[in-house]
């Protein structure tokens, strides 16, 4: 690939043992053992998984959310592992979140303005109030969102339209790279139908690169270019969406795309058995 | 031709909690026994309401305003507390959707197991736990004797759903009703539930209502479904009609709007916006009532 914006070498990620009653500390657990991945400018990326897996993890390493015991993690050629807070600050605007759950990722105690005017303000990309509402105002107009919104708190909002707002929260910054995380997992289909043709459109206009973590298949068949395929904290395949999904090389992955209910009637589905799993 | 386990007839709800309104308006449908039979939809379609009054344990707010549930031609409506307890306690079963709030997490697995048979069956506490036992096995459960011994919480989201569904056929009911029992699962997990539900039904002739949001999950599952949109039935049909020959604009748009691995050139399409709003008018036509009230 050559423009690659983040590259992952051998990232391992443990987290620290649990205490005991007796107040000894348990071994770290590794959650991931050595994981390589590489996202291009304006490319999207899935990273698929059980429970358990490792995706969320990942995931929060690429952005600095959590420190790696071991690995490089480049991003725009500059390796975050082990950057001090003050000089991470300025690759954070670059790089966004939209979570699983907008109604604990969104302060319950703040407007809508308030969450997509403030970290323009807190990153100097507005100068003042009034700039900040022109670029929230089109932000808004961008994902679908009735301005009226604008005064309205979390809750009175509907699942799809905080999911509009955890979008609008993260693509307001101008990132040049987006982590979505199980985002529309909580959402009816037609809803989720509307968020992924969204996420698209932005991902063009704005030349995202995304890393997109489901467990849901079809979903990151339609949304990404490549995919990784993560179990026990390790990437077992991945390659571009249509090879994968045409011919799994590696038995897990076949065992995952084979468990996906199709809305077609086939009547051997729920008696056949995966080849092997994982 | 004999009654059908279940029908419900005509079943219309108004709620005066945060939705205000009708909720459900003059929905019927019936369950034959040995059937499974998928109740679809997205939220707020009326879904949880109908197992809600099946189960009479509808909130506060929500009241029926017409229609009937007869179990084997009995009427549950017309029962006292008492006598509707008695029927559905011994001829009904439910298969939550979350697992871990539905068990006791301050009891072992066992004795949660074995209330209903001592209760209902009138089993000695030895007997019950054999029984138990063998419905752990039958459930295709690990080491069924150390999950007798387990709190919910040493158990994985699956485990806990296999003891759920033990729990379900324990008493041998006529009718289970599964309410979104896969939706927490991953994949796979969803694969070998759906498996077990589907051959522990087909080996006892239970009837099952199996609530869902994903037609994927009922074209897998079901013999036939119906799709609601906002407490109105859709479309009533055997699935292979309802997913192959969809007649309902919403029932072809839904279809439509799942994203599905092996389409990948397909693009997603939302529900169109005249589509809905066609549905609305339909709905507000056929309920002159409600359309004047908001």
């Amino acid at each position: 690939m050559a423009d690659v914006l983040i590259d992952a070498r051998g990232v391992v990620v443990a987290y620290a043992g649990q205490r005991t009653l007796s107040g000894r500390r348990l071994p770290p657990r590794p959650v991931l053992h050595g994981v390589d991945l590489t996202i291009g400018r304006g490319e999207t990326i899935g990273i698929v998984g059980e429970s358990g897996s490792g995706k969320t993890t990942l995931g929060r390493a690429l952005i600095g959310l959590l420190r790696p015991a071991d690995g490089s993690i480049r991003f725009d050629g500059n390796d975050i592992v082990g950057l001090a807070e003050m000089a991470m600050r300025p690759m954070r605007r670059r790089m966004q979140m939209i979570f699983q759950d907008p109604m604990s990722s969104l302060n319950p105690r703040r407007t809508i303005r308030s969450i997509l005017s403030d970290p323009l303000l807190l990153h100097a990309i507005a100068a003042d109030r009034a700039s900040a509402e022109r670029r929230v105002q089109a932000v808004m107009e961008r994902v679908g969102l009735p301005l009226a919104l604008l005064d309205r708190y979390p809750h009175e909002l509907s699942g799809g339209q905080r999911q509009r707002v955890g979008i609008a929260r993260a693509v307001v910054l101008r990132p040049d790279f987006v982590l979505a995380d199980e985002i529309v997992s909580g959402l009816d289909v037609s809803t989720q139908a509307q968020v992924l043709k969204l996420l698209g459109e932005l991902k063009r206009e704005l030349h995202l690169a995304m890393a997109f973590i489901s467990h849901d298949l079809s979903v990151v068949r339609a949304v990404c270019d490549r995919v990784y395929v993560l179990s026990a904290g390790r990437v077992v395949e991945q390659g571009r969406c249509e090879a994968v999904f045409k011919a799994p090389a590696h038995a897990y992955t076949r065992a995952l795309i084979d468990a996906i209910p199709l809305p077609v009637v086939d009547a051997g589905w729920l008696t056949r058995q995966a080849a092997v799993s994982g | 031709m004999t009654a059908p386990l279940l029908s419900v007839s005509h079943l219309s709800a108004v709620s005066s909690r945060d939705v205000e309104g009708a909720i459900l308006r003059d929905v019927s449908l019936s369950v034959a026994r040995g059937e499974v039979h998928g109740i679809v939809g997205e939220s707020g379609a009326g879904k949880s309401t109908i197992v809600k009054a099946i189960l009479g344990i509808l909130p506060g707010g929500i009241r029926l305003t017409g229609g009937a549930i007869a179990l084997e031609g009995r009427d549950l409506l017309a029962l006292d507390p008492d006598g509707r307890r008695h029927v559905l306690g011994a001829e009904v079963a439910l298969i939550p959707q979350d697992p871990l709030t539905a068990l006791n997490p301050g009891r072992r697995i066992g004795a949660q197991l074995t209330d209903g048979m001592r209760l209902w069956r009138g089993l000695s506490g030895a007997a019950a736990e054999d029984r138990a036992l063998a419905l752990l096995h039958d459930v295709q459960m690990r080491e069924p004797t150390r999950v007798m011994r387990a709190y919910p919480h040493e158990l994985s989201g699956g485990m806990r759903q296999r003891v759920l569904i033990a729990a379900a056929f324990a008493l041998d009911p006529k009718l289970v009703i599964a309410d979104e029992p896969t939706t927490a699962l991953d994949v796979t997990v969803q694969k070998q539930i759906l498996r077990l539900i589907r051959s522990l039904q087909e080996q006892h002739g239970t009837g099952v209502i199996f609530v869902t949001h994903n037609l994927g999950v009922v074209a897998q599952i079901c013999d036939r479904a119906t799709l609601l949109y906002m407490g109105r039935v859709m479309e009533q049909e055997a699935t292979a009609t309802l997913l192959e020959r969809p007649r309902h604009p919403y029932t072809r748009a839904l279809i439509a709007a799942c994203p599905r691995y092996d389409r990948p050139g397909q693009d997603l399409t939302p529900i169109p916006a005249d589509v809905i709003a066609a549905c609305r008018a339909e709905i507000a036509s056929l309920d002159p009532a409600e359309a004047s009230h908001g």
